[in-house]
């Protein structure tokens, strides 16, 4: 955090010097690691098994949060008869079918009824929950009633939540810890002790995490082992605690809350799949829930429906639903390069990203971009993803020649931040706006002024069309208003179409008033209220100095402008803070009313003792001690009934690449991570526990570069600071390999070889793992071969095998082999690589088995 | 200039004279020092930005004189950032003013060895047609009797260095052409 997040780790600085303890859990001694009270280097890979053993802590030394966990969580909830452990079946859990390597989710259900989750992958159970509806439309309109699930607020009852988890976690011990990720038992117990004494009613624990834990092929599992731990001791929703993603773009979250993404549409309501015969009302029976927030779906969806195709949009045409291109399986940026390759996918637009060096896997990459008819860069510089066919590595091996690339380029400059209006939604969910300073020179111009005239350009060229696939393009609303001499358009009035309208043209200020009958227009439900009162409350900039310490006029935070999500579980089931230092929110009993120093998120009115009538859906079913609103049955999960594709617990299992078995199970990877679709000549893996590659490597950043260098390589101060790639090896991989500080390495894996300068440094510490010596190699994945400060892309070294739920490739824990000197140039670069395939006995089935 | 004042104006002198014996204070004052003006002095206005690096998001002020960005500093009311910047925030100024962007559109023929210039309007326009082109090409009313209304023809790739009125155009164009291949850094 102190090199990726510098300023944001002020604010850990601030804590510690009132007493907070710091650990740091990471492979390097980083900026962060010199300012911790312990830091804990693992082996790239293991963190489930770590934080499983903190979890298996908590439980058997009973550390957990007893009222909090009973209230809050599903820990007293019954699971179905059919759902069998990883304990039982050697590390898969009920509902594999090893063939399409997909769970069966049905079997992972609570008893006698059915949630569907609040995000995540809701699609898995649609043929079930379509067909079930369809029994229930013989109850009524209303559809078959949900149940509560059954519970044991005693937590005995075997099946309960409570009790799986303890068997579930039984196997993560001190011991396995110490055999599996090379912690000492000793320090890990100082981490056990450290997080539980610093946990409960009144001290708070925060997680903080960012792409070491989500770039692995288990990675959303990790998230999940830490929400657990939060859940157990009592940490979420509560100042001070909670599961922190520090994420590593301006508006990252801005960009996944309205979403340049395939499977979600604005504010994470599913893309449709293809299914037979589907209309609005089937997508919102087998995608929203009862209970909960969710269930006003339909309500958010029309409202984005009207807003994308306004008159059109009727409720005799199921307000434009069709109109909504369907999905068949996972379309991410992975699938789309193997499309580039097939020949499906033709033309290609990269805005301000640069996959020839930051995507996993980077010749892939630009080889797909080699099959292009068309590809459109749109960036500051000449960075590699626009240039490649004529500089890229493939020109220099001979793979490709300029001449025989039919992929036409265009170069479209773009406006800088300082050149245009708009808002960046930053890691907090709060949304700031920059004001334009200046114009833009020459021909860059802002991905607003490219999007909207391409679109009005298209609308043109289409005009009169009587084709049935132009009618979404020409119905589409798309009537910005435009300023200025190069016809920029409105920022703000973008936002108002984000924010939405009333029946009366006015802006919306809360979701809460969204309808489902089309009165209502909303683009993005969960930022509805950013331009309440016709005033952008993005801009809002009251000094922080001049108002509370939750800050909230400064810019503004969805939903409706609360700071902490889930925040009803700081106070008791009565309502109370459960201590006055850490009071957030209350229920105050004379005025009937939650207040709070931050938004409460809680129905304003509905009080602790708050019963459900029978009968009731959406937000009036949910109980008054239901904190986690968004949930369909308002609890935290410890178990995850519904919403992952690999395990409703989180499980350890090795990387895609790695040089261990796995110590727990008999099953080594995730079994249904996704590789097979990837299988390549150009993205073979590696044998387990190969000697070959006996080496982990893992990807970072620096503070002085950003992602893959596009905002930083081409700038003088940044490429003088950190000039040149390198990679950090400890003085004992060093001697091993014959490796001199500031001198050349090669660093080899199936996939490609890169060289580096070499960084001897105490910060990377040799780990005992099963026995033996295991050696880590830190690689900054900045670099490609153009810009000021230049070298080989850590991306080249990388596999395609992704997460199955996110689609985030493992690109921080990887097996590989580092030989002293430069790498070989031309033809003998490939040549090396295949030589190493040969070695290791790499076939192309090597490493894809479920 | 009077010999006086020429005596008086030499550093050394002053140094002895004024009791800044180590020439650290007043007495390394020159003439030239004094006619220095900080360009956020100076400036005609300073607008309120937001850094464009990572998601902290630092409160920026960026100060223009001439219709020119002349200086980028953090911003002290922010309650995020205090008026801190990391390296990056801090050289932001060379982000925006360095001789490394490229202004012009740059155009590669299918097969060509080199860049051409093309005009904006033009890029434009032939961005266009390719578009329609790509996704007629690309269309699938239906895959394995199932309707799907899209387009395999055209992908898009970034957004989280964008603003969210730029994806919100984005994801409305897009998908209104049946594209559905829109993806970002949320996996790097």
């Amino acid at each position: 955090m102190a090199e990726c997040h510098p300023v944001g780790f002020q604010w850990v600085m601030e804590a510690k010097a009132r007493g907070a303890k710091v650990i740091h859990v990471d492979p390097r001694f980083t900026r962060t690691s010199a300012m911790a009270d312990l830091h804990v280097p693992l082996r790239a890979g293991t963190d489930i098994a770590f934080l499983g053993a903190l979890v298996n802590h908590v439980l058997t030394e009973e550390k957990y949060f007893r009222e909090y966990m009973v209230a809050y969580t599903n820990a007293a909830a019954i699971v179905g008869e059919d759902f069998v452990d990883t304990e039982d079946l050697d590390g898969v859990f009920s509902g594999l079918d090893p063939e399409s390597r997909n769970y069966d989710v049905n079997t992972w259900q609570y008893e006698g009824t059915e949630v569907q989750a609040a995000s995540g992958e809701r699609d898995l159970e649609y043929e079930d929950k379509v067909s079930s509806a369809g029994r229930g439309e013989a109850h009524g309109s209303g559809g078959a009633a949900v149940d509560q699930p059954e519970t044991d607020k005693t937590l005995q009852h075997p099946r309960c939540v409570f009790q799986i988890l303890k068997r579930h976690f039984a196997r993560y011990t001190p011991e396995t810890v110490e055999q599996i990720c090379g912690i000492p038992p000793d320090k890990f117990r100082q981490v056990a002790e450290l997080l539980t004494a610093n946990s409960g009613r009144d001290r708070t624990t925060a997680f903080v995490y960012s792409v070491g834990w989500t770039q692995h092929t288990v990675g959303v599992q990790y998230i999940r082992t830490a929400s657990i731990l939060q859940s157990l001791l009592g940490n979420m929703g509560r100042p001070g605690g909670g599961i922190l993603a520090l994420r590593g773009h301006a508006s990252i979250q801005g960009s996944t809350d309205i979403p340049t993404l395939f499977n979600i549409l604005p504010g994470y309501i599913p893309m449709p799949h293809a299914h037979g015969n589907e209309d609005l009302d089937k997508f919102i029976e087998a995608e929203s829930v009862d209970k909960g927030f969710w269930a006003e779906m339909r309500s958010y969806l029309v409202s984005m429906l009207k807003s994308w195709w306004g008159p059109a949009a009727r409720a005799d045409n199921d307000f434009c639903f069709d109109y909504l291109p369907r999905l068949t399986g996972s379309h991410s940026t992975y699938e789309t390069v193997m499309a580039q390759l097939a020949g499906d996918c033709k033309g290609y637009f990269v805005l301000g990203e640069n996959p020839a060096v930051g995507s996993s896997n980077a010749k892939l990459q630009r080889l797909g971009m080699a099959e292009l008819d068309w590809l459109v860069v749109r960036d500051f510089s000449l960075i590699e993803s626009a240039t490649w066919w004529k500089d890229g590595p493939e020109i220099d091996s001979g793979e490709l020649r300029t001449e025989d690339i039919g992929t036409e380029v265009f170069f479209m400059p773009a406006a800088a931040h300082t050149e245009k209006d708009g808002s960046f939604t930053n890691t907090q969910r709060m949304l700031q706006w920059h004001h334009q300073a200046v114009e833009p020179p020459g021909d860059a111009r802002s991905e607003l002024w490219f999007t909207y005239h391409l679109g009005r350009i298209i609308r043109e060229k289409l005009a009169g069309s009587t084709d049935e696939a132009d009618r979404p393009i020409l119905d589409l609303t798309w009537d910005y208003p435009c300023k200025g001499a190069i016809a920029e358009p409105d920022a703000e009035a973008v936002l108002a179409e984000i924010n939405g309208f009333g029946p009366d043209g006015k802006p919306l200020s809360s979701y809460l008033e969204l309808k489902d009958d089309g009165s209502t227009m909303c683009g993005c439900w969960i930022y509805c209220g950013v331009y309440a009162d016709g005033e952008n409350q993005a801009a809002r900039r009251k000094p922080g100095a001049h108002q509370s310490w939750v800050a909230p006029e400064w810019g503004w935070a969805w939903p409706a402008n609360r700071r902490i999500l889930y925040n009803r579980a700081s106070a008791d089931p009565d309502g109370k803070p459960w201590s006055e230092r850490k009071t957030l929110v209350w229920w105050d009993a004379e005025e009937r009313k939650w207040k709070g120093h931050d938004v409460p998120d809680f129905v304003p009115d509905k009080a602790p003792d708050y019963q459900p009538p029978e009968g009731a859906r959406g937000a009036e079913a949910l109980s008054g001690t239901d904190a986690f609103v968004m949930q369909a049955d308002g609890k935290a999960w410890l178990y995850a009934p519904a919403g992952l594709t690999d395990g409703p617990l989180p499980t350890h299992y090795e990387p895609q690449d790695s040089p261990f078995e796995n110590l727990l199970y008999q099953q080594q990877r995730n079994p249904v991570r996704q590789v097979k679709p990837f299988k390549h000549p150009d993205n073979r893996m590696h044998p387990i526990g190969s000697d070959v590659f006996p080496y982990v490597a893992t990807t970072y950043r620096l503070t002085e570069h950003h992602t893959a260098g596009g905002m930083s390589r081409w700038l003088p101060y940044l490429s003088e600071l950190q000039p040149e790639m390198f990679c950090e090896v400890s003085p004992e991989l060093a001697a091993e390999r014959g490796l001199e500080h500031m001198g050349w390495a090669t660093i080899v894996t199936a996939r490609g070889a890169i060289e580096a300068r070499v960084m001897v440094t105490e910060r990377m510490t040799p780990l005992t793992v099963q026995g033996r010596q295991l050696h880590q190699v830190g690689l900054p994945y900045h670099w490609g071969p153009n810009g000021y400060s230049v070298g080989d892309a850590a991306n080249e070294l990388a596999s395609i095998s992704l997460d199955p739920n996110t689609h985030i490739q493992e690109v921080k824990a990887l097996s590989c082999d580092v030989r002293p000197g430069r790498r070989p140039t031309g033809k003998a670069r490939l040549e090396l690589v295949r030589e190493y395939q040969r070695r290791a006995g790499i076939t192309e089935d090597t490493g894809m088995e479920p | 200039m009077g010999v006086r004042r020429w005596i008086e104006g030499w550093p050394v002198y002053r140094q002895a004279t004024q009791g800044d014996l180590l020439g650290r204070g007043a007495a390394a004052k020159s003439d030239g020092s004094a006619r220095i003006e900080a360009r956020t002095h100076s400036a005609d206005r300073v607008v309120k930005s937001i850094c464009p690096y990572c998601a902290v998001g630092c409160g920026q002020q960026i100060y223009v004189k001439d219709e020119k960005v002349v200086q980028i500093e953090g911003d002290p009311d922010s309650p995020v950032s205090r008026g801190r910047l990391c390296p990056k925030g801090s050289a932001s100024k060379q982000l925006v003013t360095g001789s490394a962007r490229t202004n012009k559109v740059l155009y590669r023929r299918p097969h060509g060895t080199d860049w051409e210039q093309l005009d904006l309007d033009t890029a434009m326009d032939m961005i266009a047609d390719r578009v329609l082109k790509s996704r007629r090409d690309g269309w699938q009313w239906e895959v394995d009797g199932k309707r799907t209304r899209r387009t395999l023809g055209v992908a898009s790739l970034g957004g989280a260095t964008l603003d969210n009125e730029e994806n919100y155009l984005l994801k409305k164009l897009f998908t209104a052409l049946g594209a559905i291949q829109i993806e970002n850094q949320a996996r790097i």
